[in-house]
């Protein structure tokens, strides 16, 4: 706790710092704190991890409501990782990213990023209702700073605001539930929360009120539409930590509210099952459109937010049917995908970053042959690639499979509907999984491969060195996540006994058996890069001393190929966007050559966000709509405001005394 | 069967399916050549093919950096290691294990994504043109593949390929049980799409334009096509013997026998994908989906067979 305690401090202090300070030190206090606090919170939960040591810690708090209350327990630590882990990763990027931008406002960057960073920690500790709705506050407050750094472009600014008003929007079901809760259990503290959901008569409620609070922090579909918006707009290594430590905190916030609710009704898990799948297909679909990197990574977070949240669904539904292996292979499963993502989803963005840095642009038609020019960023993207496309024996794979089994296990012993539930997720899980392949080699391939489509594609170069290192660490734990996958089923195995209330020992033991299981699939994945390697060598040595020849790409004879002549973003997507319809939601702006002189045609793709523009527009546009007309109630007489009060106190009383 | 039989078995059979992998390839244009009256070509002529090709020369495009290998390379890598996993004939794969559908079908997307990264690395707009279509259906066809493979384990009840695919088909016959053939039919359709055959794709086509996968292998030459058709081989090998799998009886007669039942069946699916490429036209681009769509309807309605049964 100790060691914890000290991590906050270091990482306030680091951004405080920031601000007093002048010059250099001012620029380096930021980062360097928060990356010194972050790793030594990352030491500070490991420990803990190793040794099931689960520390409390209650103190002095000054405001009549709530307690100051932090606690650690499984869950609590497996959600401290990604937080910590991309405090490591970002600020490091950071340091090198931001190293020529003006220093006012770098300062105050590293200030509300350090917030952030503390926050999220805070929310992941707290033990109190109040207590965590600060810290939350605190959490969802410091993004709309960090994402308007640029706040000089009108389109920031949009989406700063659009970030903000959309978790304003989640707050307020967050406050609802937690004052329904407050009101039954007569105390904050989660120990009560969690002694009196139990007893209410209908939790469902309290449920759907956490899945909207929760779910739009955490890019659950249909309440994900901030993400599309704030991701692109945020300086990348912003980008990198929302993406893969911020919409943690809905994940976490949802996993804690099915702790404290107690085992509700299966129908919860059909609905998580059901929402994960709609969000990763949705997110998929529409990421598939998109022809902006940032962008399209974004809606890749929707559709792994999905994933995870289907794991969770599908545990809970096991649990309830008392298949206590298979909830364990899906929690599991669940919890280490949020892990893989922070991982892999930092990596992209970070190296979507360093694009913008090298070539001025993340715009997918503007770019190609980044490999040439940015080899190592193309390199460590490839890699990131593979590891969100889950190809074994990466990291995704890992999470995927335990999830898949879970599912498996499930459609065998399930009741009907349960059983229909389970294999209909599978043939969507395995969808999306071919759908991310493709939207993950548009962004890979047409940006990084061929040719340069523009002057400054061309004079690309990679980034500095920390912005190097902060990418290859990201790389490299997606590789050690993948070997250590067997090893970290078990860690992981408390957290899942915990979400999906399971018995301790029994998921222990089915943790175990999946860690066989592992290391089976382990020895049954390494033949793929093994046998890859032994070819390029038999490749590289039946070439040598042959003739070699070299020349322009063979393009079926045509003499004078064109950069611009290469497939396109839109081009690229457009057999699956025809196929899936209207879930892509692409436009298409068609002005065609006309007349026996033709001048100019125009053909403009755009694809912007279907539930955005098909539900939250319309329906505040309603609420705008009945505002105006109930406006004519606030005149500004006294009288009738005297009038209108005695009118609803006599009508109070007729309804309670009737 | 012993204990050295049970170890042997899987490794003879899969060095059977290295060897012969090619010759299935022969089997089916042999097939369309005698259907289409012609003699065609030498019933080994892809293994004359790629022993030339590994002899050869290379001409690289200017374009290209070391992500051009990768195709040829991890193509043959991902088809090579999912083979480790396919049971062969009623008997399990060398590795065996409850989920390992999955790796199989992630490790042959692994090796699908290291083509078109291949493909796009030409900057060619044809390859452009293959890689996005071949993303497409192959995504499109995930479901069915893995529907297929969900209706066969929630028939007989078992994760792993080895339980989904053991011979059981006499016993089907005899129960009148649709589930299997329904599942069988779609991963024959899955099987056409994913190995480029007709309705889905022509081989043998010669406008690059209607091409999806043998466009994005066109700045292929020497050792890298060599690579690259040896290891269409044994992927079309690779999912004949998950069909032959639904289709073959278990035979108590050990070893050899087993053995050459399971290939005559596998030659027999090649006869059949060259009769289907014989007695069709492709389908047009933006048909491909539907007949996808199809095939994974197929495969629920085998499921939601099985689930009501087992309801009841």
């Amino acid at each position: 706790m100790e060691l914890f305690l000290c991590a906050l401090v270091l990482i306030l202090a680091g951004g405080s710092l920031g601000l007093v300070l002048r010059g250099r030190a001012g620029r380096l206090a930021g980062p360097l704190g928060i990356l010194a606090g972050s790793s030594l919170g990352l030491a500070a939960v490991l420990r803990l991890l190793a040794r099931h040591a689960y520390p409390r810690l209650d103190l002095a708090w000054g405001l009549p409501v709530g307690s100051f209350s932090l606690g650690f327990d499984p869950l609590t630590l497996v959600f401290l990782l990604p937080c910590f882990g991309l405090g490591v990763a970002c600020p490091l990027y950071g340091l090198g990213a931001l190293a020529h931008s003006p220093e006012r406002k770098v300062r105050g960057h590293w200030f509300f990023f350090s917030l952030l960073v503390a926050g999220l920690a805070l929310v992941a500790v707290a033990r109190d209702g109040f207590c965590f709705l600060l810290a939350w506050e605190i959490m969802s407050l410091s993004p709309f700073f960090l994402v308007s750094f640029s706040d000089e472009k009108l389109d920031v600014r949009e989406a700063a605001w659009t970030y903000l008003v959309a978790s304003h929007l989640g707050v307020l079901a967050l406050v609802a539930l937690f004052a329904w809760l407050a009101g039954a259990a007569g105390s904050t503290h989660f120990d009560a929360l969690a002694w009196a959901a139990p007893q209410l008569t209908s939790t469902w409620p309290l449920f759907l009120l956490a899945l909207a609070g929760f779910g739009a922090k955490a890019g659950l579909a249909p309440l994900h539409v901030w993400l599309p918006e704030a991701h692109p707009a945020a300086p990348s290594h912003v980008s990198a930590f929302m993406s893969g430590a911020l919409i943690t905190a809905g994940m976490y916030g949802v996993a804690r509210m099915l702790v404290l609710l107690g085992p509700g009704p299966a129908w919860w898990g059909g609905l998580l099952m059901g929402l994960g799948l709609l969000s990763a297909l949705l997110g998929l679909a529409q990421g598939l459109a998109q022809g902006q990197m940032k962008r399209l990574l974004a809606y890749s977070s929707v559709e792994n937010a999905g994933i995870v949240f289907l794991g969770l669904g599908a545990a809970h539904l096991a649990a309830r049917g008392g298949l206590l292996p298979a909830a364990t292979l899906a929690a599991a499963g669940a919890l280490l995908h949020v892990l893989n993502h922070a991982l892999f989803k930092g990596l992209l963005f970070l190296g979507a970053g360093a694009v913008l840095h090298g070539a001025g642009t993340v715009e997918i038609s503007s770019l190609g042959g980044l490999l040439k020019r940015m080899p190592r960023t193309g390199a460590l993207f490839l890699a990131g690639t593979a590891a969100l496309t889950a190809l074994p024996p990466l990291n995704g794979f890992f999470s995927e499979l335990l999830i898949y089994l879970g599912l498996g296990n499930a459609g065998l012993a399930l009741p009907p509907a349960g059983r229909l539930a389970a294999w209909g997720c599978m043939a969507g899980l395995a969808l999306a999984g071919g759908l991310a392949l493709a939207a993950l080699a548009k962004a890979f391939g047409l940006a990084f491969l061929g040719e340069p489509r523009t002057p400054e594609a061309a004079a690309a170069h990679d980034p500095g060195r920390a912005e190097l290192a902060a990418m290859l660490l990201l790389a490299l734990g997606c590789a050690g996540m993948g070997l250590a996958a067997p090893w970290l089923v078990t860690v992981l195995a408390p957290a899942a006994a915990q979400v999906a209330h399971l018995p301790g020992m029994a998921a222990l033991d089915a943790a175990r058996d999946a860690a066989s299981l592992l290391r089976t699939v382990l020895v049954a994945a390494l033949p793929l890069p093994l046998l890859g390697l032994f070819f390029w060598w038999l490749r590289r040595r039946l070439l040598a001393g042959r003739t070699m020849g070299s020349g322009p790409t063979w393009d079926c004879g045509y003499a004078r190929p064109a950069a611009s002549m290469q497939y396109g973003p839109a081009s690229f997507a457009d057999p699956l966007a025809s196929a899936l319809g209207p879930a892509c939601g692409i436009q298409h702006d068609l002005a065609r050559p006309q007349g026996l002189f033709p001048r100019q045609g125009r053909h403009r793709v755009a694809a912007p966000d279907l539930v955005l523009d098909t539900v939250f527009r319309p329906a505040f546009g309603a609420a705008l709509w009945a505002a105006e007309h109930v406006k004519w109630l606030q005149h500004g007489r006294i009288p009738f405001y005297v009038l209108s009060i005695l009118a609803a106190l006599v009508a109070v009383l007729a309804w309670v005394l009737a | 069967m012993n204990g050295l039989d049970s170890l042997l078995t899987p490794l003879i059979r899969l060095a059977l399916a290295l060897a012969l992998a090619p010759l299935l390839l022969g089997v089916v244009n042999r097939t369309k050549a005698l259907v289409g009256g012609r003699r065609g070509k030498p019933l080994l002529q892809v293994y004359f093919d790629v022993a030339k090709l590994l002899r050869k020369g290379a001409v690289f495009s200017t374009t290209t950096t070391w992500a051009f290998g990768l195709g040829p390379c991890l193509g043959l890598a991902a088809v090579a290691s999912a083979l480790l996993l396919a049971p062969q004939g009623g008997l399990p794969g060398p590795i065996s294990f409850s989920g390992d559908f999955v790796l199989l079908a992630y490790l042959l997307a692994a090796g699908r994504l290291a083509t078109m990264v291949s493909a796009l690395d030409t900057g060619s707009s044809f390859e452009g043109m293959g890689a996005s279509r071949e993303a497409a259906f192959s995504a499109l066809a995930e479901p069915a593949l893995f529907l297929g493979l969900a209706a066969l384990a929630a028939h007989r009840g078992g994760l792993s390929l080895h339980a989904m695919l053991a011979g059981s088909a006499p016993g089907d016959l005899a129960a009148l049980d649709p589930a299997p053939a329904l599942a069988a039919l779609s991963l024959f359709v899955v099987l056409l799409a994913e190995n480029c055959r007709i309705p889905v794709d022509d081989p043998t086509t010669h406008l690059e334009l209607t091409m999806v996968h043998e466009v994005m292998v066109l700045d292929h030459g020497g050792p890298d096509l060599g690579l690259i058709e040896y290891a269409a081989a044994l992927k079309l090998w690779l999912y004949c013997s998950l069909v032959a799998g639904v289709l073959l009886p278990s035979l108590p007669g050990g070893l050899w026998p087993d053995t050459f039942l399971a290939l005559a069946v596998i030659l027999g699916l090649g006869v059949a994908v060259g009769l289907v490429e014989s007695a069709m036209a492709r389908l047009r681009l933006n048909r491909v989906p539907q007949l996808l769509t199809w095939a994974a309807a197929l495969s629920a309605l085998a499921l939601i067979f099985k689930v009501w049964e087992a309801g009841n």
